[in-house]
């Protein structure tokens, strides 16, 4: 196991090289020059000059090979260069955000699997039936209704029932922890909703794909209770899918929460990016975009190291082909 | 590929009577689609002009959405942005999966180090959700308006798209290839054209349309996105997701329909796009036809 | 009285209640009616179908597929999905109608009083749960055995079942089993419970001949050891022959005929039975002639039917036929559904179909090869299994020297993973060889240039297995016929090659209508069609018949036999006949090859090779397979090839057989051995020849 640890940690480095490669490139895809772009962007009337020194600032005059040396260089140090909008370190940008981020995902991840692992094998056991339709029209409003709208609404709801507004800073979870929650639950069910939506459709489509296994008609065949057909011969096999979905998903949230960040006015990753995004800060933005891969990245490693853990036809590898 | 679809009775017919949802899904879109070109006929005000005396007014028979900030009438907003929703949203989702299933299907048929490539590349940019990939197109492309459609907001749809299908589109490709009615065409002798556009692109197409299907959903609500940020759509234009930012934000306390009415556009426009691709791919797969 | 099988018939007193005579049954079906709700209507698929078993006696349900065999041995396990099915009349087990019973109830017999074992043993066990847990399951559900009592139980029961080094393998997983291991899991959790009744679902049908007989066997002599009832559900005659002491003949969801097994094959009252038992190619006997086929389909089962069953393709067929026939006693105490079945026992009525008869399947007379494989070989690599999936070589094919001769079949046999299907990839240019050349008209295939390629092309075309994969769903039967024509541009204008998917149409006996229909509208025997009407489109010299009829039932299969034998007379045609069933390959070839791990074992005229195998695996090979003939299966003794099939990542030193060998001996494992001709023609790759 821990030679396959090491196995899997070690086929990241290409990956990760990868994602460096076109992320570096992605942002040199821009027609024209990224500095004169953002400071002419609304334009502006800015002199060559000081577009010459600021590109000298940037180290942007170099040729591409060496700016490409000089940011893996900086990445391995955990130094992704400095905003181009207020001038501090990206990294130290990125982690005064990521805690808050990374609470709201977590918080919505397990929202969404508390809700999806039983209603998904319920609509699948009990399929065509009430439940199953009730969760058909449950999930395909999840995966349709915008969750910022859910989350506005949410905070209408809020306001009109108790006067509750969403405090202007994040308050942190060691010095108040119930203020904390009372302050993420809301867009952690907003965006729980949609996870939920996302992650019940593949657990109801697994388990209907793993009930119709012959297996299943073995254990049947052997006369089991149902309670233990269910549950370690279908819902042993069904969930394995499912932990690839959780795993992605919650990498996802780093980057997707961008737009419910803005509504519950949380001061995330997500706000972070729109704001580099409409400053323009390119430096900023590709310090992020680098985060969100290495984050997804890792999330497949421990996705693979959990089917391994689960699934003993990767644990000990097939006989044949 | 259109005489198979003929050879199953009338098609559509014979849809609306295995796939009712899927029907009702239809029928759905059909409407918002003859409110979208239609608007200048079906909405009751202007959808730009300011209005001071009807400001912030809840639904009424006047105003049945009730009016803005602006005293502009939010029904009349919704019909024309359905118009905005419904242009960029299929002139991007039918880019997207027309390029992806392009990349895809040749990455499928010609295979070796091309499709490796492609792969890795498509691997990395899986690793974004849409919105992150969008919002680095907007921050690449900014506003650039040719003819007056904003170019950069229908490639920051478009590109986070192709990747997708590509990965589904190479995956069905893999499997058709690899039936004995493809390997019997090459043993056959047939040109290189001949299998794929003759016995590999019909058994795509099914896959294609429902891809479309969902990325229309899909492009609908990164639209709406990008708006309410206010990276996409900008006023005085009509568009859902701008309707729910800017004053929305401010009044909803006083005015929630201002914010109830918009939202539900977009949800029940997504809606109808998963609910018919989740309806055609049923209906499409071989498994489910007798 | 009339001898069916041309054998001098025993003294047999008639009318004797052969099915009633045994005592008190163990099971008792009567009245057995099955529905299903389909989006086509209702089904019935079990019409009135009564059968009993009595204690340790086995039983088989014969038929093919749709005929309602499965669904029957379902409905007495209380299997048949709920939603969209209804069983009615009773089936009285030990007393018990289990048809009344409650789930509860159910279950404390299934498992316990009655298990069934099942045909995919690929799928069947739960791929995340050690073996161990899964026979342990049912001792704990009914006997309330402690794990340790149970693991002990567990490992009696693997050894039982011939699971070498039972104690250790616990803990293994399914994927770590091969196909016939698994199957012994499967049996050793049937019998976990001492059941009284076992009902196996075509238990052998997905594995290779070889290990067939030793499952087979093995079920044979555990459940007459411990008294064990068996219903064998197969579409095998020859198994049924050899395994069962009753047989119950099922068609369109209704019993045709049923009694003692050596009855039923000897003297068949019913005409289904009769056809059914001549369209089956025979093993031990050489086929000089065509089958006697059954013409037509089954009939489908959303229709309903008034009268027999069997009278849309019966060739005695009168008017009263219209009515429902009732299951009668016969002359010989069997029981027939069939109202002309005096007639038959009066040897009145003679099966001929239609096609029956005709001229013996010839061998060439010149001798010019057509296709030369020189010293081919083909070489695929794949990740070992393990965590760092190291890269392994699997040698397909090896140094395989083979000649095809112009007009003849060569047949060629083997097992899974024996390289077969490689060869037919090579010889259509599909894959290309590692090593080694094909020569096709004494040209190297892959020397050509473009328009000799092209012509290659025309000249060699291919017949796949699987009747639903390999036409494209899209495309209309006319469309798919006449677009060779197209793309060779052999046929200019339009309405030649109408005239020309018209006659090839007609050629492989298929009615001009079907030409505008789809793939999806066809049986899987008009699909078989439609492919060898496409493949004789360009007017080939040489057809490649992958496994070429083995999806296909009995009776259909007849057809294209048929079809195929008469083509290759019409049309001067060459074919390498790629199957797994030897006594199919008998049939149709003129010579035969038999392969071993991608490896050349025998080479020999069809009936050199059948009459007198000289290699050891051929003549396992033939001893595995059993013939419809009871008398015969019950007097000849059965070698069983021990093992295992080696995994081609692996394959064993030296003569690639030397592992399951009888003869082997150190000398096998010290070199490869050369196909060496013993007699003329006649070559063996085996030093012990």
């Amino acid at each position: 196991m821990l030679n396959y640890i090491a196995y899997r940690l070690l086929l990241t480095i290409p990956t990760l090289l990868g994602a460096a490669v076109i992320t570096f490139f992605l942002l040199r895809v821009i027609p024209g020059d990224v500095v004169a772009v953002k400071l002419t962007g609304d334009g502006a009337i800015v002199s060559q000059a000081v577009i010459d020194a600021e590109r000298a600032r940037l180290g942007l005059d170099k040729a591409l090979i060496y700016q490409f040396s000089d940011w893996m260089l900086g990445l391995l140090q955990f130094d992704m260069g400095r905003s181009m909008w207020t001038g501090r370190p990206v990294i130290v940008e990125i982690s005064q955000r990521f805690w808050t981020t990374f609470q709201v995902a977590l918080m919505s991840t397990a929202i969404g699997v508390l809700i999806a692992v039983p209603l998904g094998t319920l609509s699948a056991l009990k399929r065509g039936g009430a439940i199953d339709y009730a969760t058909r029209i449950f999930t395909m409003a999840g995966l349709s209704v915008p969750g910022f709208w859910v989350g506005m609404l949410i905070l209408i709801w809020l306001l009109q029932t108790y006067g509750w507004q969403p405090p202007i800073t994040t308050i942190p979870f060691i010095s108040d922890p119930a203020g904390n929650l009372s302050q993420l639950i809301w867009p952690a069910l907003a965006v729980g909703y949609r996870f939920s939506a996302v992650l019940a459709r593949i657990i109801r489509s697994t388990v209907l794909e793993v009930l119709g296994e012959d297996y299943i008609r073995t254990a049947r065949a052997k006369g089991l209770v149902p309670r233990i057909i269910i549950g370690r011969h279908a819902l042993r096999n069904a969930l394995l899918p499912a932990i690839t979905v959780i795993g992605l998903e919650f990498a996802f949230l780093f980057g997707g929460l961008v737009v419910t960040e803005q509504v519950f006015n949380l001061n995330g990753l997500g706000k972070l990016f729109v704001q580099a995004v409409a400053n323009r800060d390119f430096i900023m933005i590709q310090g992020m975009v680098m985060l969100f891969a290495v984050i997804y990245i890792f999330a497949n490693l421990v996705v693979d190291l959990l089917y391994a853990v689960f699934d003993p036809r990767i644990r000990y590898g097939t006989a044949e082909a | 590929m259109i005489a198979a679809m003929a050879s199953r009775g009338s098609s559509v017919l014979s849809f609306a009577r295995q796939q009712p949802l899927g029907a009702i899904s239809l029928l759905l879109i059909l409407i918002m689609f003859f409110a979208g070109v239609f608007a200048e006929r079906v909405a009751p005000y202007h959808p730009e002009v300011i209005d001071f005396t009807s400001i912030l007014q809840g639904p009424s028979s006047a105003h049945w959405a009730g009016t803005d900030a602006f005293g502009r009438d939010i029904l009349t907003r919704i019909i024309y942005g359905a118009r905005t929703a419904l242009l960029i949203s299929l002139v991007s989702s039918l880019l997207g999966c027309t390029l992806g299933a392009i990349l895809g299907a040749s990455s499928a048929y010609f295979g070796g180090r091309i499709d490796y490539a492609i792969q890795r590349v498509v691997d990395i940019l899986l690793s974004f959700p849409l919105i992150v990939l969008a919002l680095v197109v907007v921050a690449i492309m900014g506003r650039t308006l040719v003819f007056g459609i904003d170019i950069g907001l229908i490639a920051a749809i478009t590109i986070p798209i192709i990747p997708q299908v590509a990965r589904v589109i190479r995956s069905s490709a893999l499997s058709i290839r690899r039936m004995s009615y493809v390997e019997a065409a090459r043993v056959a002798g047939y040109s290189n054209t001949r299998v794929i556009f003759r016995h590999m692109a019909p058994n795509l197409v099914a896959p294609y349309l429902v891809l479309l299907s969902v990325y229309m959903s899909q492009a609908i609500l990164l639209e709406a996105s990008l708006s309410f940020l206010g990276l996409g759509v900008s006023e005085p234009t009509p568009a859902w997701g701008l309707m729910l930012a800017g004053s929305a934000t401010e009044f909803f306390a006083q005015a929630p329909w201002m914010v109830i009415f918009p939202g539900l556009a977009i949800s029940l426009a997504v809606f109808a796009f998963n609910l018919l691709g989740d309806s055609l791919r049923d209906w499409l797969d071989p498994r489910f036809r007798t | 009285m009339l001898n069916f099988s041309g054998r001098e018939l025993k003294p047999h007193s008639p009318h004797v209640l052969e099915t009633e005579g045994v005592a008190k049954p163990l099971l008792s079906v009567r009245n057995l009616e099955v529905e299903f709700r389909t989006s086509r209507g209702l089904v019935r698929a079990v019409r009135d179908v009564n059968f009993d078993v009595a204690p340790g006696e086995i039983i088989a349900l014969v038929g093919e597929s749709g005929s309602g065999k499965s669904v029957s041995a379902l409905s007495v396990m209380g299997l048949l999905p709920k939603a969209n099915s209804e069983a009615r009349g009773s089936i009285t087990f030990d007393g018990r109608n289990l048809l009344s019973l409650n789930e509860h109830e159910m279950r404390t017999i299934r498992g316990r009083q009655i298990s069934m074992i099942f045909q995919e043993p690929m799928t069947s066990l739960n791929p995340v749960l050690t073996i161990g847990l899964q026979i342990i399951e049912p001792l704990q559900t009914h006997l309330g055995l402690t794990t340790a009592q149970a693991e002990a139980r567990a490992i009696e029961l693997m050894s039982l079942v011939g699971i070498p080094d039972p104690e250790s393998r616990l803990n293994s997983y399914p994927h770590q089993f091969s196909g016939g291991m698994r199957q012994r899991v499967m049996i050793a959790i049937g019998l976990a419970c001492n059941p009284k009744l076992i009902i196996a679902d075509e238990p052998t049908t997905a594995l290779d001949v070889t290990i067939q007989a030793q499952i087979l066997e093995l079920m044979r002599d555990l459940t007459r050891k411990l008294g064990i009832s068996l219903i064998i559900i197969t579409h095998n005659l020859g198994i049924v022959a050899r395994y069962a002491d009753r047989v119950f003949v099922m068609y369109a969801g209704r019993l045709v005929e049923e009694g003692n097994i050596t009855r039923i094959f000897e003297t068949p009252r019913h005409p289904y039975t009769m056809g059914l038992l001549l369209s089956v190619p025979r093993l031990d006997q050489g086929a000089r002639s065509r089958l006697n086929a059954i013409e037509g389909l089954p009939p489908d089962p959303s229709k309903e039917i008034a009268g027999c069953p069997f009278a849309d393709r019966c060739p005695f067929r009168i008017e009263i036929c219209s009515q429902p026939p009732q299951l009668e006693f016969t002359d010989v105490g069997t029981r027939s559904a069939c109202f002309r079945s005096d007639e038959i026992a009066e040897g009145k009525l003679k099966w001929r179909s239609p096609q029956g008869g005709g001229e013996v399947v010839s061998l060439p007379k010149a001798k010019t090869a057509l296709v030369e494989l020189q010293q081919l070989s083909k070489s695929y690599w794949v990740k070992k299994g393990g965590i760092f999936g190291r890269i392994g070589e699997v040698r397909a094919v090896a140094d395989l020297d083979l000649q095809i001769q112009a007009g003849e079949t060569l047949g060629l046999v083997g097992e899974s993973g024996c390289g077969k299907t490689t060869v037919g990839r090579l010889l259509l240019a599909i894959d290309k060889p590692t090593r080694g050349s094909i020569r096709f008209d004494g040209q190297d295939i892959y020397q050509l240039n473009k328009a000799d390629f092209a012509r290659y092309r025309h000249d060699v075309q291919v017949i796949f297995q699987d009747p639903y994969s390999s036409l494209n769903p899209r495309m209309t039967v006319a469309q798919m016929v006449e677009e060779p024509m197209i793309a060779h541009r052999t046929e200019r204008s339009r309405e030649a090659r109408q005239d020309r998917v018209r006659s090839l149409l007609d050629q492989v006996g298929l009615r001009p209508e079907i030409a505008e229909r789809y793939p999806h509208q066809l049986s899987g025997g008009q699909r078989q069609r439609v492919g060898i009407a496409r493949a004789l489109a360009l007017n080939p010299r040489f057809i490649v018949c992958d496994e070429a009829v083995s999806a296909l039932d009995v009776s259909i299969q007849g057809q294209v036999i048929n079809l195929l034998i008469d083509l290759q007379k019409q049309f001067d045609l060459t074919y390498l006949f790629i199957a797994h069933d030897l006594a199919v390959v008998r049939h149709i070839s003129t010579r035969v090859a038999v392969m071993y791990l991608g490896r050349l074992m025998e080479l020999a005229s069809r009936d050199e090779l059948y009459e007198n195998p000289l290699h050891p695996y051929t003549r396992l090979l033939l001893d595995a397979a059993p013939v419809p003939d009871p008398e015969l299966e019950r007097q000849r003794p059965v070698r069983v090839a021990p093992g295992e099939i080696p995994s081609p990542l692996n394959p064993p030193q030296g003569c690639v057989f030397s592992t399951r060998c009888p003869l082997a001996s150190a000398e096998c494992k010290a070199q490869v051995p050369q196909p060496r001709e013993v007699r003329p023609g006649h070559y063996v790759a085996c030093i012990k020849v």
